[in-house]
């Protein structure tokens, strides 16, 4: 691999300044991601700048309920912290769903949301990639696009996001804080992550020479009845078919409060907000819960090969939910 | 207790896992030089130019060797191993540059600075029962007859009351052993020292002497430690003709392995298979035809026919048969040898036709297969040195409570999840091959044992010294065992499930001669009492029979309404394959057999990119094997079957037979469970999800 520099900041500042300066650097954090594609030639950085000692470690709590989970938390931290399993079970669920023991004790929280695409052909330097080399075409519209999106997909990529925690999140609408040079940030995660259009070689907006610092959490009653659920072709260490991430809030048979996001189907989680807006005052019922999905999916523009991902939505979702709803809370 | 039969732990096992067993890359001799591959981005046609002038001025980079610099190579009847000869390029992948640097990281950053320019023609990658170019073969992997034909399977399939046509398919599989492919290659003067990951050197020797037209003597080659091979390391492979290549062009050592990438296309594989498969029976179950069409490809360079259809021709007894094979030659890398070739893809086809055929006569598909039970062997006419195929089926069901089995589909609802059972059976042959073996005895009490036997990871180093012990009826711990070494005497490779059998025979006659020689030697010199023994006469004096292990393999499959997504809470195999020497290493043949045949029912998927004319996922992220969570409680169990008419040692080998009915027994489990055949593998939601009836 291309030979890279090093350095380990004392601080945050210390980070930034360096990672303003050097527009060919990269952080690192657990490396599970980055130092693969460094392998493979997808990723050329001619510096790193590690961020695992500046202090980003911890889980603490916010006024409301809500969580501000450090962007350096391992995966397997975050997965075993009691006030999340208790608070939000769902987020819980996504981070153990994913990778493996050994990867989610490396991985950080930070690197997670920033994992690049499965999709082949961006791992595959000798095959043409909008997303890796922008202009250079998408071999995956002809090609092999099985795992590929469905859902907000562009004429110049159909990657999806292949992560499971930041599908959790999506759905319990967290926020994204980051700094700059120019200070500290928030932003939803919604508007964190982006559909790919004509810049698919952009996952998120995140701005360049940003460090992402925490996750915020909201406190939210919906969340205490959640549920990360992953469709893939083997028990453990595959990415995501399809999930789903789901909290239901039920008083009487009727939709109180919903929320519902999906991994595996587009270039960013997808939150399902036209079914939550069509669950709720609704009866949790079969038919209910197909039509909300149907309106999630009517702007689906699968391709042959992935066209499964469009019934094992409706099926994961329906099944999801009214399993929610038969629990009597946690 | 003999110590044959005892279940002795493998003798490297620790330093395996504590990581002090060396393999082949891990030395380093002085001055040794890393290389790197760098492969073609085209699947047909011609290099136009390869500039690698900036890699030479990098950092490190000591050479880069193309066609242009390289050593002129014979043929020794692989064009795989005809590495950097020509300006062809024949498939994606191909090496086209090798880069050698001080470190290995400067050799990988200088291939990727290697440009190369090519012509390009059209690729074709598309395998098909209907491919203009298909061809019938001279003969099959093994040599076996690419058609035979017995009777007449149409008129008996026109005159049957039940009949079964169906066709059955099986994408490319990537052997992915856990050692990469590995050489280190030092020359002196004009004697080649090579370490290489290969599961038979004396093998690999034949071939690297050839290529290089070295007389043998002055080729070495060790393999101490091997970490797993499942066929893809029989055959010498381009990293070792790299490796002394290289070596010998820069005049100093030279190190190569494989990236797990470069193992899909550079070590071989299972070339995808589809199988057509057509069944004729009389009302009450007894088979009156049986015929398979057996399709396969081969790459332009090199072919390699996967015997599909050999399997069929000794499973069961019907006057009529017919089996083909026929192969095209596309733009993919050379399909080789994979666990069970033949056998694994052909009785999934055959097998699922079986369980087609006992739904359509409802009939059970134990009794089914039992019904049909041969005498003989159908194909040769020859007696089976023993079959108990019958014994294996009845056991299984026994243990696996088949009686209770209810035979309709898709009626056991158990929350969200269907459940199934299903069974196969298992044939694989039990050969042997010359072997020679050397026993010292030393007047201390100790016995040198010295075979060039290879441990891929099985246990043979451990089961080698447990016979030598038995034959000369001392403890294990006075025997130390020497293999994995041309320096030592010639041996089988470890394949074909022959290992044991073979190395053992002449291990046994050698401590027999070494007994007779002590009797009548007064006093053992200091430099030890020897003897070496060669089965060349033995072998070729054995009578002709059908020699064969057999196995049953049940199994239970939960299909996830909301999802598709199938798990296998249970797997049993019983077996008949002769003596088992070591039950703890036996075992484990059988488990691991299985667990592959698990995963390549539902798991295992090359994806051709027709575009691109390649395998898409080709790592292991993408490619997936099962994964522990997957593996379910395997449990294992083997008859007691004494055969005198194989070799001394008792033992059919137990290499394959575990892997290859599994796959089927899966499939047949899925169909039970939910009423649909998937037969095409691997059986991924995606088959089933459509099909499937609603959960809530
Ligand atoms: C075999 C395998 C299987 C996997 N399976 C799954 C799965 O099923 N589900 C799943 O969700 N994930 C899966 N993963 C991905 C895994 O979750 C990610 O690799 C991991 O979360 C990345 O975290 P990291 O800390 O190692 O990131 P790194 O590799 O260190 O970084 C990843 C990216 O984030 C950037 N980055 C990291 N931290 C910061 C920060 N604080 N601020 C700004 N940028 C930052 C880096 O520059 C880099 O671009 C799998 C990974 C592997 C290798």
């Amino acid at each position: 691999m291309k030979p890279f520099g090093y350095e380990r900041p004392v601080d945050l500042a210390a980070a930034v300044t360096l990672l303003a300066e050097r527009p060919d650097a990269r952080v690192l954090a657990g490396g599970t991601n980055l130092v693969d594609l460094m392998r493979l030639g997808v990723e050329r950085p001619g510096l790193l700048i590690d961020v695992n000692r500046l202090g980003m470690d911890g889980i603490e709590p916010m006024a409301g309920g809500g969580i501000r989970i450090g962007a350096g938390v391992r995966n397997s931290d975050l997965a075993g912290d009691i006030g999340v399993r208790t608070a939000f079970p769902l987020l819980a669920e996504a981070v153990l769903a994913g990778a493996s023991g050994q990867l989610r004790n490396m991985a950080s929280v930070g690197g997670n949301l920033l994992q690049r695409t499965r999709c082949l052909y961006f791992a595959d330097t000798s095959k043409p990639c909008n997303k890796r080399e922008p202009g250079s075409g998408c071999s995956a519209l002809a090609g092999s696009s099985r795992e590929l999106a469905v859902l907000g997909a562009s004429e110049s990529c159909i990657a999806t996001f292949p992560g499971d925690m930041a599908v959790a999140l999506s759905a319990l609408g967290a926020r994204v804080e980051f700094q700059t040079e120019r200070g500290e940030h928030v932003v939803d995660i919604d508007d964190f992550y982006r559909d790919p259009g004509d810049h698919p070689e952009l996952d998120t907006t995140l701005p360049p020479g940003a460090i992402i610092t925490a996750v915020h959490v909201p406190g939210l009653p919906v969340s205490a009845r959640s549920t990360y659920r992953k469709a893939r072709d083997r028990r453990s260490f595959a990415f995501g078919l399809v999930t789903v991430a789901a909290a239901l809030e039920v008083d009487d048979g009727i939709v109180q409060g919903v929320r519902l996001a999906l991994g595996g189907v587009a270039h960013r989680p997808w939150r399902a907000r036209r079914a939550e807006a069509e669950l709720v005052g609704r009866p949790v019922a079969v038919a209910a819960i197909e039509r909300a999905i149907d309106a999630e999916l009517s702007e689906a523009r699968p391709t042959p090969e992935n066209a499964f991902k469009v019934p094992l939505v409706r099926r994961l979702v329906t099944g999801t939910l009214l399993r929610l709803a038969a629990e009597d809370g946690r | 207790m003999s110590v044959l039969g005892r279940p002795l732990a493998r003798l490297e096992g620790r330093e395996k896992v504590t990581g002090s067993a060396r393999y082949a890359f891990e030395s380093s001799p002085p001055g040794v030089l890393y290389a790197w591959i760098v492969q073609s981005t085209i699947a047909n046609g011609t290099i136009r130019e390869i500039d690698s002038g900036e890699a030479l001025g990098m950092p490190g980079v000591r050479f880069v060797m193309t066609w242009q610099n390289a050593l002129a190579l014979n043929d020794a009847g692989d064009a795989e191993l005809l590495v950097l000869q020509s300006r062809q390029i024949s498939y994606r992948g191909q090496v086209v540059a090798l880069v050698l640097a001080e470190t290995l990281e400067q050799a990988r950053e200088a291939a990727a600075q290697v440009s190369v320019t090519y012509d390009s023609e059209p690729a074709d990658v598309s395998l098909s029962t209907t491919h203009p170019r298909l061809y019938a073969p001279a003969y099959t992997n093994a040599m076996f007859a690419t058609d035979s034909v017995v009777g007449d399977v149409e008129a008996a399939l026109g005159a049957a009351p039940v009949t079964i046509d169906a066709t059955y398919s099986t994408p490319a599989a990537f052997n992915n052993p856990m050692e990469p492919h590995a050489t280190v290659a030092e020359w002196h003067g004009d004697d080649l020292d090579l370490l290489d990951a290969t599961q038979g050197t004396n093998w690999a020797r034949e071939t690297i002497s050839a290529v290089f037209g070295l007389p043998p003597e002055s080729v070495r080659i060790r393999s101490q430690h091997v970490g797993g091979g499942f066929g893809s390391k029989g055959p010498t492979r381009p990293n070792a003709v790299l490796a002394a290549m290289a070596a010998r062009l820069v005049g100093r050592p030279v190190k190569i392995a494989y990236t797990r990438q470069m193992m899909f296309g550079l070590s071989g594989y299972r070339s995808p298979t589809i199988s057509h498969i057509r069944l004729a029976a009389e009302a009450d179950g007894r088979l009156t035809a049986v015929s398979h069409e057996a399709f396969g490809q081969v790459s332009p360079i090199q072919e390699f026919v996967e015997q599909t259809a050999v399997p069929t021709r000794h499973m069961y007894a019907a006057p009529n048969r017919l089996t083909t094979h026929r192969v095209v030659a596309l733009n993919l890398p050379t399909p080789s040898y994979m666990r069970g070739p033949g056998e694994t893809p052909g009785l999934y086809a055959l097998e699922s036709g079986m369980d087609e055929l006992a739904a359509a006569l409802g009939i059970d598909p134990v009794e089914l297969r039992i019904l049909n039970e041969p005498a003989i062997d159908p194909e040769s006419g020859e007696a089976f040195s023993s079959r108990n195929l019958v014994g294996c089926l009845r056991r299984g069901a026994e243990r696996f409570g088949w009686s209770a089995r209810d035979p309709r589909p898709a009626v056991r609802r158990d929350g969200r999840w269907l459940v199934g059972t299903g069974v196969a059976a298992s044939i694989y042959p039990a050969d042997v091959v010359p072997s020679t073996a050397r026993i010292t005895a030393y007047p201390n009490g100790r016995f040198e044992l010295a075979v060039n036997a290879t441990d891929i990871g099985t246990g043979a180093r451990t089961v080698v010294m447990q016979i030598a012990a038995d034959s000369l009826g001392v403890e294990a711990s006075c025997i130390d065992v020497r293999i994995g070494d041309t320096a030592l005497p010639a041996a089988a490779p470890a394949g074909a499930s022959w290992g044991t059998a073979s190395w053992g025979w002449a291990i046994m006659k050698a401590g027999a001669a070494l007994l007779e020689a002590l009797q009548t030697t007064p006093r053992i010199p200091d430099s030890g009492l020897s003897v070496l023994s060669d089965t060349a006469e033995e072998v070729a004096a054995m009578t002709k029979m059908a020699r064969f292990a057999f196995g049953a393999q049940f199994v239970e499959a939960r299909v996830d309404l909301e999802s598709g997504e199938v798990t296998v809470p249970r797997m049993l195999g019983v077996f008949a394959a002769g003596r088992i020497l070591n039950p703890r290493t036996a075992r484990a043949q059988f488990v691991g057999g299985m667990t592959m045949g698990l995963s390549m029912a539902l798991h295992e998927d090359a994806v051709v990119d027709a575009n691109a004319a390649d395998y898409a996922n080709r790592d292991f992220a993408s490619y997936h094997i099962a994964a522990h969570a997957d593996v379910p409680d395997i449990d294992v169990e083997w008859l007691d079957e004494e055969d005198g008419n194989i070799t001394p040692t008792g033992g059919k080998g137990v290499g394959e037979i575990g892997m290859v009915g599994t796959a089927a027994a899966v499939a047949n489990a899925v169909w039970h469970a939910t009423g649909i055949r998937v037969r095409d593998l691997p059986i991924h939601p995606d088959k089933l999800i459509e099909q499937l009836p609603s959960p809530y």
